[in-house]
């Protein structure tokens, strides 16, 4: 089987690293396995340099946005989502990259990406966080699970809204990057991991 | 809320063991600093913490002090839920239902069943499930750490001993649970009835665990952490994140230490980060060697 290598060359998935300075990184790579990626931890700034693409995932946005500036990946960040990089972020991640936070933690840094503002914790604190189901442009139905979620309070023109629940805006994309305010690495469903591997493999 | 509803959308569920179990997922790879200021918890906010937990004294204080130790002051939780916008935890005694719910209805964002408190009862534990508000429990074996689940724990912690700054036992009881996990991967179907005879938990929880490889809830460790290098150490054993009870407002620069925790505990497998984390970081809690303390004050003991 000589050829084997090969092939497997040619039907490799995009390399999509998760953000691991902290929050739900296992699920994340576990979706993106599971939705034909090659997915692999980033925390340095040597192996943000080697992905395609890049997922920010849940966790405390605070806690996030101080380790990102305390080991020196805010700027690598800024500048790679900044030339066009795929990055997708699942609330804390959606958090992260927004241009603007509304009443953000004094020295809160977002990497931005994605011209909306948005409200912290905006359904509420652990007892409000629920599970709804929310239909996804150019995904469908999906089980959304909001935990002390926030919500995109309002949205530039470049900004395409891909879903709300109860009026208020929960997933967005604007170009190579996709933002969800719930937790699809929680429910086994991986098609919007699908979806963004999708757009990592176009743009490469 | 706005009236706009999305056709597909239903009634939005609260409580469920996913939105519950999810919320410890976003925890993963942090740490939980015990506060009992508002001032405190901004210190924790500001080195990293993903969460605190609010009580009145550190358990190195209930240590001290004696007597009976029970749910803090609702005045003094509410204080340090405004001060921070990460989650608030705060603590029930054993089997103390009604401290849970006083907590529930004051919307900390994770209450801990805990044995650093005095218990309120010596056979049973609170049911968990009963409460939107999700639960930590200690455990020091497999066995407990399931019994926990099955009453409905979103989350498991190693026991260790609190308030000793002595990593020790923390060490123990997450080597047990991970080795006992270990055992379960090994055993055929066959096998599985016995062994959840043998840990004295429910069947349908020992299968899953031995499916797994893993708890079905976070595992985080507890008890006696006092250094970046304790924090790295039950990382690199398998905890998911680490509790700091005592260790980082006992000791002499705790914002510094505090910080260097968080660094180590992220970077765990980077012995470079880690030495870097541990300079200068002033005095360090004294500490207690836990075979000095009499089995009354084993809190590890606490629990069944």
């Amino acid at each position: 089987m000589p050829t084997v290598a090969g092939d497997q060359g040619a039907a490799r998935g995009p390399l999509i690293g998760v953000l691991a300075l902290q929050g739900d990184v296992r699920e994340h790579l576990a979706a993106l396995a599971a939705a034909g990626a090659v997915p692999t931890t980033v925390r340095r700034p040597d192996e943000l340099a080697a992905v395609d693409g890049l997922v920010i995932p849940g966790g405390e946005s605070t806690t996030m946005s101080k380790l990102a500036v305390l080991f020196g990946m805010l700027e690598p960040l800024r500048s790679r989502v900044r030339a066009g990089m795929p990055v997708y972020g699942t609330c804390a991640g959606l958090i992260l990259l927004a241009e603007k936070i509304l009443d953000p933690r004094s020295g809160q840094e977002t990497v931005g990406g994605i011209d909306m503002i948005v409200r912290r914790n905006a359904f509420g604190r652990q007892n409000e966080s629920f599970e709804a189901a929310v239909d996804v442009v150019g995904v469908g139905a999906v089980d959304g699970v909001f935990i002390r979620a926030p919500w995109v309070e309002s949205v530039g023109a470049e900004v395409e809204v891909l879903a709300e629940h109860g009026g208020h805006v929960v997933a967005v994309r604007q170009g190579s990057a996709l933002a969800t305010a719930f937790h699809p690495e929680l429910t086994g469903d991986h098609r919007l991991h699908g979806f963004f591997t999708e757009m990592v493999r176009s743009a490469g | 809320m706005s009236s706009t509803l999305i056709p597909t959308s239903q009634t939005p569920e609260t409580g469920t063991a996913r939105v519950k179990r999810g919320m410890a997922e976003q925890l993963k790879g942090g740490v939980i600093m015990d506060v009992v200021t508002p001032d405190q918890a901004k210190i924790a906010e500001d080195a990293g913490a993903v969460a605190v937990m609010a009580l009145e004294r550190v358990p190195a204080d209930i240590r001290k002090d004696g007597g009976v130790a029970r749910m803090s002051d609702p005045d003094m939780i509410e204080g340090i839920i405004e001060a921070v916008s990460i989650p608030v935890m705060a603590k029930s005694r054993i089997g103390h239902f009604v401290e849970a719910q006083v907590l529930q209805s004051l919307g900390v964002d994770y209450i801990d069943e805990s044995e650093v408190l005095t218990p309120a009862d010596e056979v049973n534990h609170s049911d968990k499930w009963a409460f939107t508000t999700p639960f930590v429990c200690g455990a020091t074996n497999l066995g407990e750490a399931l019994r926990r689940i099955a009453e409905g724990a979103a989350m498991i912690r190693s026991k260790g001993e609190a308030g000793t700054g002595n990593v020790v036992e923390a060490v123990r009881h997450l080597r047990q649970i991970k080795n006992e996990i270990a055992r379960l991967r090994g055993y055929d179907n066959n096998e599985l009835y016995a062994a959840a005879k043998e840990l004295r938990a429910p069947y349908e929880i020992v299968k899953e665990v031995a499916e797994l490889g893993k708890l079905p809830v976070v595992l985080f460790s507890a008890g006696g952490v006092a250094t970046p290098a304790d924090a790295a150490l039950m990382r690199q054993l398998g905890a998911e994140g680490v509790f700091v009870g005592s260790g980082i407002f006992k000791s002499g620069d705790p914002a510094k230490r505090a910080a260097a925790i968080v660094k180590a505990t992220t970077f765990y497998d980077d012995p470079k980060i880690v030495a870097d984390a541990s300079r200068n970081l002033g005095e360090a809690m004294v500490g207690i060697n836990i075979d000095t303390l009499p089995a009354s004050e084993h809190y590890a003991n606490r629990g069944w």
